[in-house]
């Protein structure tokens, strides 16, 4: 590897520093902060525009949609512009640096690709920076949600400017030490190096270099020829922690006091609690320090939370009602029929064919594998809570109204999560443990039992989507969505009071649904990525976001509008007499997605033999300022669908996978295939297994072996991510973008397997695979054999 | 209340609770070796999977008064120290291949594939995408696949 040049404008506030006429050129110059500390430290504002411009496509080609105008990002990334305040990275003594990041690190990699972008304009390796989560901080406002797949997005120059200007700084204060003109000094790896070999490592300058004052400094960024860290293949940052079994979740720390705390829930969905028979009873029980009862349920603190199992199993508690208790699949379903907008777009051409669609997709889990947890500390003057959260501003805001505290009063430390795909923009957890501890007096470790996420847990959606297109000669000439769904919390707004609609007075259970928010989210994420002449798509949402506990699942709707647009493009090639992989390539709108389009076709083989009841599938998406596309082989043979395994649903498998990413500028292409090998094991249970099933108020799931998310037996035995090398220059999301584009081929796939078009989601749905525990008591009591199982 | 005493990681440990306390809270909330993970606590998840004298088990079902004196329970903490070193091949393996997203499975899922190697191997045999297929711990993340390619990998240097 090269050592580094100076680059000439890298040290801040030096104007009349010499700069290097060709390469200063194109370059764009911007602005950061040195902060006064006692240690070197620089910063940046949060948030930045990058809307990509459309390209024109062939055909006939679509009006473009809103979302490919101005996405969801671009909304995001606004809303924070104007107010947003400063992210430091700030170099220590020992030679390190540290950056506390304003966003939640549940999985997706965000530590790391902020630990690349600070490695890459400071020069130093990825091991010597630390990345933590930050507290929550009012002052950044819209900035402190994690959501979106935007935080690559929205941090990728800030961050960089805020490590520039340090390295810049550091050059500065070598420069004096060594007596050199800093242009003639050149980084690497932590150490500043002088022609004649002198050199002086980045610990040892890092008081020196420390500002007296804060100030505004120019700096310029690295030109992207000259990247070494990003867009190379780097492993996470917490590998080892998490291997090792030392990386530490909210349920891990050990908070003096904070006993284990469980809830016991009400039968049917969003029940409250009306009278405990034996609270006093149960007090007594081995372990147990208090019984309360709380808005939710009955809350139980215990010596360990196994105690707290038994003694939430042991209240004797009558309940309300919920607010969905004559509620079924079935009465949903027929509520959604009802609210179903029409087609709009006339006919356009009498001679024309006509194809129509209809699809349901069934409420699934949002809960990530780390159960929801929080650490509350409610003291009379004061509260502070650690748990993992994607909108720690608006938790700490309504923690503080809740207590009646001033915000200052209130401190939430923001947890390393176990998973969240949206589940954490919701803190329920954090205002029930907040409740129990004020009640209790006494700190509490807050976790819901796996069956109370089935049960009570955010979930994704019910809704159907429509389809009718219309097509005539080589040419199709209307496709019209009309997407109905149960109403989606997006409550959280931009993760803070200005924009949160949640934090009315009334209780949680009864919130209004806010239909602005919803439409708005669905214009700004959908899209029809084809060229098919007027183009429509609508949302139509019934209840009210109180009655159904839901949340923007993993990639928001798009998983089922895009499943159920793609079912519809194989329908009209096939009508068309085209083969699905050049359909859709003669009709995508967008040259990325060509591309993708052609990679995974070539390297998925695409139109390979296939044995009887086994099929390919193709698909595309676009989203996220990226372009995905994705090639499944599925097995629908008897012998594979029948595999027996105890308390498990097997069915049909997809055998492989080959899925191909642009993602603009891909900062860390072993993070994103990560993504993308997510997204896939997503999109295979959400079209084959998972889904909840609503029986008079209760959703029927309580585990995992209930709730059939993919597992090993169901996972594809090649599953190969394509990274395309950079097209924008511009880094895309990630975290949700992976899982419409394999979810519409498996199900695409499922349909040329078995010559059946399936129009409801998962296709297993219709088959209750497992005997629902009881809801009285509420929780499955733990086994005693598991020693029978050893193996 | 009795005081139960058995091997954790090669520590005799001594802990007095009530026998029916399954051990996964033993381990957790009382000794604070916290690897092991809950995500179920009815042996469906399989989050908590540690060995039992070498072989897989989920002490989320199984009763403290059940563990005997002489038995020799390892977490994912003492995985290294059953090799001599300061990583099993396994964990060595799944850093090769960054399996790990959130992580939170991923201390049951290496434990399982310890096992998994070694029950293979005894009905003579290496690990293959059968065998695979049998491991019952769920990735929410969704890592399986490359899960199952540092399984093959970390056998080879079992
Ligand atoms: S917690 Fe033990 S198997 Fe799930
Ligand atoms: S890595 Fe998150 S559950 Fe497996």
């Amino acid at each position: 590897m090269q050592h580094r040049g100076s680059r000439s404008s890298g040290a801040p506030g030096s104007e009349s520093a010499p700069r290097t006429p060709d390469k200063g050129i194109g370059r764009r110059r911007f602005l950061g902060y040195l902060v006064a500390a006692p240690t070197l430290a620089a910063a940046a504002h949060l948030g930045q525009s990058a809307a990509a411009p459309r390209e024109a496509g062939a055909v006939i080609p679509s009006a473009p949609e809103a979302s490919e105008i101005s996405d969801l990002n671009d909304l995001m990334t606004a809303a924070a512009a104007p107010t947003s305040n400063l992210i430091s990275v700030v170099v220590n003594s020992d030679g390190t640096a540290s950056f506390d990041m304003p966003r939640s690190e549940s999985g997706q990699g965000v530590t790391t690709m902020a630990a690349m972008l600070i490695a890459e304009e400071l020069d130093l390796p990825l091991d010597k920076i630390n990345v933590t989560l930050a507290d929550a901080r009012p002052e950044l406002v819209f900035n402190q949600i994690t959501a979106g797949s935007n935080t690559v997005i929205s941090t990728y120059r800030p961050i960089r400017i805020a490590a520039a200007i340090a390295r810049g700084q550091l050059l500065k204060a070598a420069a004096v030490e060594l007596g050199e003109d800093p242009t003639r000094l050149t980084s690497y790896l932590g150490v500043i190096k002088a022609p004649d070999g002198r050199t002086i490592g980045y610990g040892a300058l890092a008081g020196r270099a420390a500002s007296q004052q804060t100030k505004q400094v120019e700096v310029t960024l690295k030109d992207p020829s000259e990247f070494t860290v990003i867009g190379t293949p780097r492993n996470r940052i917490d590998a080892l922690a998490a291997v090792t079994g030392r990386k530490t979740f909210a349920m891990d720390l050990n908070i003096p006091d904070a006993l284990p705390t469980m809830i016991c829930r009400p039968p049917t969905i969003k029940g409250t609690p009306r009278s405990v028979a034996n609270a006093d009873e149960v007090r007594q029980m081995p372990g147990v320090t208090d019984v309360v009862q709380i808005a939710t349920g009955i809350a139980v603190r215990a010596k360990t939370f196994g105690q707290c199992i038994d003694a939430v199993n042991a209240l004797d508690a009558t309940w309300n009602p919920g607010t969905a208790d004559n509620e079924s699949d079935d009465t949903v379903l027929d509520k959604i029929r009802q609210a179903e907008s029409p087609f709009t777009v006339p006919k356009v051409d009498p001679a024309a064919e006509v194809v129509e669609g209809r699809f349901t997709f069934y409420f699934r889990n949002n809960a990530a594998l780390e159960p929801n947890t929080a650490v509350a500390d409610v003291r009379p003057d004061r509260a502070e809570i650690w748990a993992p959260l994607q909108t720690p501003i608006l938790c700490k805001q309504r923690v503080a109204k809740q207590l009646g505290l001033q915000e200052d009063a209130v401190a939430v430390h923001v947890q390393q999560a176990g998973g969240a795909f949206g589940r954490r923009l919701f803190d329920d957890a954090v205002i029930e443990a907040v409740e129990a501890s004020r009640k209790m007096g006494k700190p509490v470790k807050l976790m819901w039992h796996r069956t109370d996420e089935c049960r009570q847990g955010r979930t994704h959606p019910l809704c159907t989507s429509r389809i009718r297109a219309s097509f005539s000669g080589d040419n199709v000439l209307t496709f019209e969505q009309r997407h109905a769904s149960v109403g989606t919390d997006y409550s959280h707004g931009f993760g803070e009071m200005l924009t949160a609609t949640n934090d009315d007075d009334r209780p949680p259970v009864v919130r209004e649904n806010d239909k602005g928010s919803a439409g708005q989210v669905f214009n700004l994420t959908v899209n029809v990525p084809y060229n098919f002449g007027a183009v429509t798509q609508s949302l139509d949402e019934v209840d009210t976001y109180g009655t159904f506990p839901t949340g923007s699942v993993r990639n928001l709707v798009n998983p089922d509008v895009r499943t159920a647009q793609e079912l519809m493009v194989d329908q009209i090639a096939a009508k068309m007499g085209k083969d699905p992989y050049q359909f859709r390539r003669e009709f995508v709108d967008d040259e990325r997605l060509r591309a993708v389009l052609d990679k995974v076709a070539a390297e998925g083989e695409w139109g390979r033999e296939m044995a009887h009841k086994t099929a390919q599938a193709i698909t595309v998406h676009k989203e996220y300022k990226g372009a995905t596309a994705c090639l499944v082989e599925i097995d629908c043979r008897d012998e594979t669908v029948n595999r027996k395994i105890r308390n498990a649903v097997t069915g049909p498998r997809v055998t492989k996978v080959v899925m191909a990413i642009d993602a603009g500028l891909p900062v860390n292409p072993r993070g994103l295939e990560a993504q993308m090998q997510g997204g896939i094991m997503d999109g295979i249970a959400q079209a084959l297994t998972s889904s909840l099933h609503l029986r008079d108020g209760v959703l029927l799931e309580g585990s995992w072996d209930d709730y059939f998310y993919t597992r090993h037996w169901n996972a594809p035995l090649e599953t190969r991510v394509i990274v395309m090398p950079p097209t924008t220059g511009k880094p895309g999301g990630a975290g949700e973008f992976g899982v419409a584009s394999p979810m519409a081929a498996v199900a695409c796939a499922y349909a040329r397997a078995t010559g059946t078009i399936p129009t409801s989601f998962p296709i297993n749905h219709d088959t209750l695979s497992f005997n629902p525990k009881p809801t009285v008591p509420p929780l499955p009591p733990s086994p005693t054999n598991g020693l029978t199982f050893t193996y | 209340m009795r005081t139960h005493t058995f091997i954790v990681n090669g520590e005799r440990v001594h802990v007095k609770i009530e026998d029916d306390v399954r051990l996964l809270w033993v381990l957790r909330d009382v000794l604070g070796i916290t690897g092991p993970k809950y995500g179920c606590g009815i042996n469906v998840c399989k989050a908590c999977t540690c060995h039992i004298n070498g072989k897989a088990f989920n002490p989320c079902s199984v009763r403290v008064a059940d563990i005997k004196g002489n038995d020799e329970v390892t977490t994912i903490e003492g995985l290294p120290d059953t090799v001599g070193a300061d990583l099993h091949p396994m964990q060595e393996a799944w850093l090769e291949r960054d399996v790990a997203q959130c992580g939170y499975c991923q201390p049951g899922q290496i434990m399982a594939a310890v096992a998994k190697v070694r029950q293979a191997r005894e009905a003579g045999h290496e690990v293959n995408d059968a065998d695979i297929d049998e491991i019952r711990n769920i990735c929410r993340c969704g890592t399986y696949a490359r899960i199952r390619e540092a399984i093959k990998e970390g056998a080879t240097k079992m």
